[in-house]
């Protein structure tokens, strides 16, 4: 009965050209044997791993395994959780992200984020843009730099007449692609996506999507979704995060396997993740 | 099929009896709603009865006066008026700031432990008894220095903080998680994402709490009694000299044997009431506009 429905399950097309060059992958985080808690309960453990320039790194797996909470800790995100701490070492560019004397706010400046609920500011949709850089001290050329986002983000032609207009009144796939025009305003160099089109219809999905390939080329991508055809099509880079259940009840997010994602969806080395691509939970 | 023959969609007798509870249940809480409102509209119904007559252009202008033959009551409440105003302001000027500072820190700052030993002080603070805060004042301040409308101000001011600050801190709970994390996520530190992001968002909300506290301070009478009351008819705006305020006149005036200066009380009465329901008014239609303003 059982097996009859994992043959029944479409295998995910996974794109055909994977732009994974085999040398000169240059690591931005070297993860090495994170653990991270919450107070003393371990939220994800045994986490290794490279993220490279330029590449789509997807993080997947099932509710609770830890994919979020891992995501969150790469820019620090987490500090802001009473309680959250972290063992192991996150390097950035080889500097210890969690080292003495790093302030949170500066590995932020270079790290943004996205995360699952559109968040714009109650403020216009210029001033969306700008708050960030303005803060920041960035304040030259403001009005090619708002449309310059805007543009990266795919959101300038549609608003380009009613940028004095509130950032509340768009639709919610809109301001989904407004917060990611804000975070590249102040010119990041890593963008973390928590699940950003879970929120969204699949039009504004495919859109954002399609953002994500454009974005690529200038910027280093790190996603959460919880949906794996979208790590298939969007991402270089797969790791899969599994629960692990202990005899005494308790569990906790562990790294099950980590590769390229053609690989991940094709061939993966751990039965659990084969498990897991396939439709079957393992 | 067969066995739902006797199947039907009319009430039982158990179904018919609990709507009847539920019927009178609501009854009941119809009445005590009603109740409430009944009276609000009886305390007003009973100012203006009794106080519109004094309303005349010299109860606003004129302060208080006695006909040097006849000895008969008359003038108006202009120097209350006066003092009133300056006594609040006083009040405000300082607890605004500072319980705006407080419900910040609370609020935006402070961790765990701290953040719960401030919000219970604060509601120690607002439970002292208001006589209890005029003779603090008298104590510290009157005895060594002389009555005045600044030492009223001062009584006031420490009813005003905690309703301040408590009002801020509700205010900024309204602003949603995700914002701060939005700001942060972009390298923005925790002051300049209080300051320029936080605190404006909420600036609408800050203001209706600064106003119903003023309000409410606006008719406290027992710490003016030992701070602000020895004062003359001239209409002053000195706050360096104890000040006539329209509580105070309220009560003394209803004190004294003579009717026409009763009336003068009801009138004055119904001023602090006007100005009270107004401000209440508009402060809660400012915050409806600021709350939409954010969830929208």
């Amino acid at each position: 009965m059982n097996e009859n429905t994992i043959d029944t399950v479409a295998p995910i097309e996974v794109a055909t050209k994977q732009s994974v060059p085999t040398t000169h992958k240059e690591t931005v985080f070297d993860v090495r044997q994170v653990a991270i808690f919450y107070g003393s309960t371990v939220a994800v453990k045994d986490v290794n791993l490279e993220i490279y320039r330029n590449q789509v790194t997807a993080l997947i797996g099932p509710s609770g395994c830890g994919k979020s909470t891992f995501i969150r800790c790469l820019n620090r995100m987490n500090d802001l959780i009473p309680g959250a701490h972290l063992e192991g070492e996150i390097l950035y560019h080889g500097q210890n992200m969690y080292g003495s004397g790093v302030d949170p706010a500066s590995v932020r400046r270079w790290i943004g984020m996205v995360f699952q609920k559109p968040n714009p500011f109650p403020k216009s949709i210029y001033d969306n843009i700008a708050w960030g850089p303005k803060m920041l001290g960035m304040r030259k050329d403001m009005d090619e730099r708002v449309e310059r986002a805007l543009t990266q983000a795919a959101l300038w032609d549609e608003v380009k007449d009613r940028l004095k207009r509130s950032a509340l009144a768009l639709s919610g796939g809109q301001q989904q692609r407004l917060c990611i025009a804000r975070c590249l305003a102040v010119e990041p160099e890593v963008i973390l996506l928590d699940e950003p089109a879970s929120a969204l219809d699949p039009i504004s999905t495919s859109s954002i999507e399609d953002l994500i390939h454009e974005l690529k080329r200038d910027y280093t991508i790190v996603i959460v979704t919880h949906n794996m055809q979208q790590a298939a099509r969007v991402a270089d880079m797969t790791a899969f995060f599994s629960l692990d259940v202990h005899e005494d009840g308790s569990r906790n997010g562990i790294l099950v396997e980590y590769d390229v994602t053609q690989k991940i969806f094709t061939q993966p080395a751990d039965p659990r993740t084969e498990g897991y691509v396939t439709g079957r939970f393992g | 099929m067969s066995d739902r023959s006797g199947f039907s969609l009319a009430p039982t007798r158990q179904l018919r009896r609990r709507k009847l509870i539920n019927l009178f249940a609501e009854i009941v809480m119809l009445t005590a709603a009603l109740a409430a409102i009944a009276v609000l509209v009886a305390v007003i119904v009973a100012v203006v009865q009794r106080g519109h007559g004094a309303l005349t252009k010299d109860f606003f202008t004129k302060p208080p006066s006695t006909n040097f033959l006849t000895g008969a009551s008359g003038g108006g409440i202009a120097n209350s008026i006066a003092g009133t105003i300056v006594i609040v302001a006083c009040a405000t000027v300082i607890a605004l700031p500072i319980g705006i500072l407080v419900a910040v820190y609370t609020s935006e700052f402070a961790h765990g432990w701290v953040r719960r030993v401030l919000a219970f002080v604060l509601d120690v603070v607002n439970g002292i008894p208001s006589i209890v805060i005029g003779i603090f004042i008298f104590g510290i301040y009157v005895l060594s220095h002389q009555q005045s409308a600044f030492a009223a101000g001062l009584a006031l001011s420490i009813i005003m903080l905690p309703l301040v600050a408590r009002s801020t801190q509700e205010v900024l709970a309204l602003v949603p998680t995700t914002l701060r994390e939005a700001s942060f996520a972009m390298g923005v530190s925790r002051w300049r994402t209080v300051v320029g992001l936080i605190i404006p968002a909420s600036f609408g909300g800050i203001l209706t709490g600064g106003t119903l506290a003023i309000a409410r301070a606006a008719g406290e009478t027992a710490p003016l009694l030992f701070t602000s009351s020895l004062t003359t008819n001239e209409v002053s705006w000195n706050p360096h000299v104890a000040l006539q305020s329209i509580p105070l006149t309220i009560f003394q005036d209803l004190e004294a044997p003579d009717p026409a200066l009763h009336e003068q009380a009801w009138g004055a009465a119904l001023v602090l009431l006007t100005f009270v329901l107004v401000v209440s008014v508009l402060s809660k239609a400012w915050l409806a506009r600021n709350r939409r303003k954010l969830s929208r």
